[in-house]
């Protein structure tokens, strides 16, 4: 059961964070456009030094996007959970009427404005600087979005369950999760470039199918049912186990008295 | 020591806090073992014990922030486990070294913990409370750059959003000088006469509890030594003040229980 009046009242508090810090607006104005920039001079320089497919610049440019709509959903959430721990004001919250189910809420809302911020601001420095349209993906970029932000939802909670139970000994996992999952992803490459016993593994991430669904849109300009399909399922199952794992290690924070002593 | 009639009687055939043989362990170690108590509704209970005693593990456990490893509690008779958030709606929690976020502006804290607890006027509620606690100017200023005085007072104007049936206050008046110290105590005795709230009151400060408390627990090495009315604890362990009882206390460690007094009957 969810209170949606004390969801608003924990996003209010968020809006109030991040409106007051600057270094905030960076993660969502600064980074994603010179991570747009790298990977698009990248690929401008594999275009001049040898034939490139001709569609390597967009395949890089449109999967950097991507790429760092997965980033910001997750490190919303898992920055949304320092700033709580920072600010000690984690036993405030559960000291009132709150559900852990309406703080993960709240958090994931966080997950989704930041993501949808970050896509608004890439595609139109994409096209600007590239002159990428976003809308080349046309209507499947709507699926491929919300299977990133559903992912990005279950590694942020995982990462803030972690972060619950081990303190500062995990809180850089907050930056780290989705680099560790990058290489299985197939962000800038096909998961048949990977090693054969690699590959089972990188098809069990939501990512990966994202990635291939994203190409197959680009260069066939197919809608990728199947790939689109996988990624819904595995992200139910995801959802569903990070939940319980969130639950379980909130459950052990109950019982090892670490809300109130959580300091990172 | 606090004299005047007990709100006895009225609503309170059933007790607000039940703690019936609670304990709880980290790892090996007992930070509160068997302990049982009972609190009427309109009484102000206080918590005494030195440093460690188990004084917070207690409160939180009330809250239901943290879980007993054995034992039984009941608040409104309801379990802080299961129904967390109904008792949570009518409590509230208070702590000097617990304060607000401290990169927002008082106002919009207490804006967003009048959100939590779902508070109607929302408005005139902080303006009221502010100008309650005299802190009605620090409106607009940032939590963090207030003074410990300043932060407990603004921390106590949240604990009072609500209008909770019961208040748990951890140390409230920890870093407040004596003057400030004293305002506060006269507003919560207020405050309880109006509202006839419940409180649960930790301290090691002799005065607050003299002053403020109908009832007196006193912890040591996580059980309660000793349950009752000043005057009766005084008589029973032959000391002349709290303060010579409490340093009796800590320093010959465990003192053979007495139990519960003539006021009070546990289970
Ligand atoms: N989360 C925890 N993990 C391990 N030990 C704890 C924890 N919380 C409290 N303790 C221990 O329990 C004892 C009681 O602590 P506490 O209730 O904070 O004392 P008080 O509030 O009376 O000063 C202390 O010895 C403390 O170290
Ligand atoms: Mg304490």
């Amino acid at each position: 059961m969810i209170n949606w009046q004390v969801v608003a009242a924990l996003g209010k508090r968020y809006i109030y964070i991040y409106s007051r810090n600057s270094f905030r607006i960076l993660d969502i104005v600064f980074w994603p456009v010179m991570d747009l920039l790298v990977w698009g001079w990248v690929s401008a320089y594999m275009m001049t030094s040898q034939k490139g497919l001709p569609q390597m610049a967009t395949f890089l440019i449109g999967a950097i996007i991507l790429f760092n709509i997965l980033l910001r959903v997750q490190q919303g959430i898992t920055v949304s959970f320092l700033e709580d721990i920072w600010s000690r004001n984690l036993l405030n919250v559960f000291a009132a009427p709150v559900r852990a189910s309406e703080f993960v809420a709240a958090t994931y809302l966080v997950g989704l404005t930041q993501a949808l911020a970050v896509m608004c601001v890439m595609s139109v420095a994409a096209y600007f600087i590239y002159g990428f349209s976003v809308s080349s993906i046309g209507w499947t970029l709507i699926p491929l979005f919300l299977n990133l932000l559903m992912m990005g939802w279950s590694l942020g909670l995982c990462t803030t369950a972690l972060i619950l139970r081990f303190g500062n000994q995990a809180e850089a996992l907050a930056w780290a999760v989705p680099f560790l999952i990058q290489p299985l992803s197939a962000v800038f490459y096909p998961v048949s470039i990977l090693p054969k016993f690699l590959q089972p593994i990188s098809y069990c991430l939501p990512a990966a199918h994202v990635f291939e669904g994203m190409r197959e849109v680009l260069q066939q300009n197919k809608f990728p049912q199947e790939h689109l399909i996988a990624a819904a399922v595995l992200n139910v199952i995801y959802m569903t186990l990070s939940g319980f794992f969130f639950a379980h290690m909130f459950k052990e924070a109950r019982r090892k008295g670490l809300i109130s002593k959580l300091v990172v | 020591m606090s004299t005047e009639p007990k709100p006895t009687g009225q609503n309170d055939e059933n007790p607000v806090v039940v703690a019936e043989h609670v304990q709880k362990s980290f790892g090996k170690f007992t930070a509160i073992s068997d302990v049982n108590f009972t609190v009427k509704r309109g009484e102000i209970v206080g918590l005494l014990g030195a440093n460690g005693a188990g004084k917070t593990t207690l409160i939180q456990m009330l809250l239901g922030l943290l879980s007993p490893s054995s034992g039984k509690i009941r608040i409104f008779g309801m379990d802080p486990e299961k129904d967390r958030i109904s008792i949570l709606r009518r409590a509230n929690f208070s702590s000097a070294y617990v304060s607000l976020p401290y990169n927002l502006k008082v106002w919009e804290n207490l804006d967003i913990f009048a959100g939590l607890y779902c508070i109607k006027n929302k408005k005139e509620k902080i303006d009221h409370l502010l100008e309650l606690f005299g802190v009605k100017h620090l409106k607009t200023r940032m939590t963090g750059r207030l003074s410990s005085g300043e932060s407990t007072r603004v921390n106590l104007c949240k604990a009072l959003l609500n209008d909770p049936e019961i208040l748990f206050l951890d140390e409230p008046t920890a870093s407040l000088d004596p003057d400030i110290a004293d305002k506060v105590r006269k507003l919560l005795a207020r405050y309880r006469e109006e509202h006839n709230v419940t409180m649960i009151y930790t301290s090691h400060n002799m005065r607050d509890v003299e002053e403020l408390c109908d009832r007196i627990m006193f912890v040591a090495g996580g059980k309660i030594i000793a349950d009752g009315q000043t005057s009766d604890i005084l008589s029973k362990f032959e000391e002349q003040s709290l303060e010579e009882l409490f340093i009796k206390i800590a320093r010959d460690g465990e003192i053979t229980t007495l139990g519960g007094t003539n006021e009070e009957t546990a289970t």
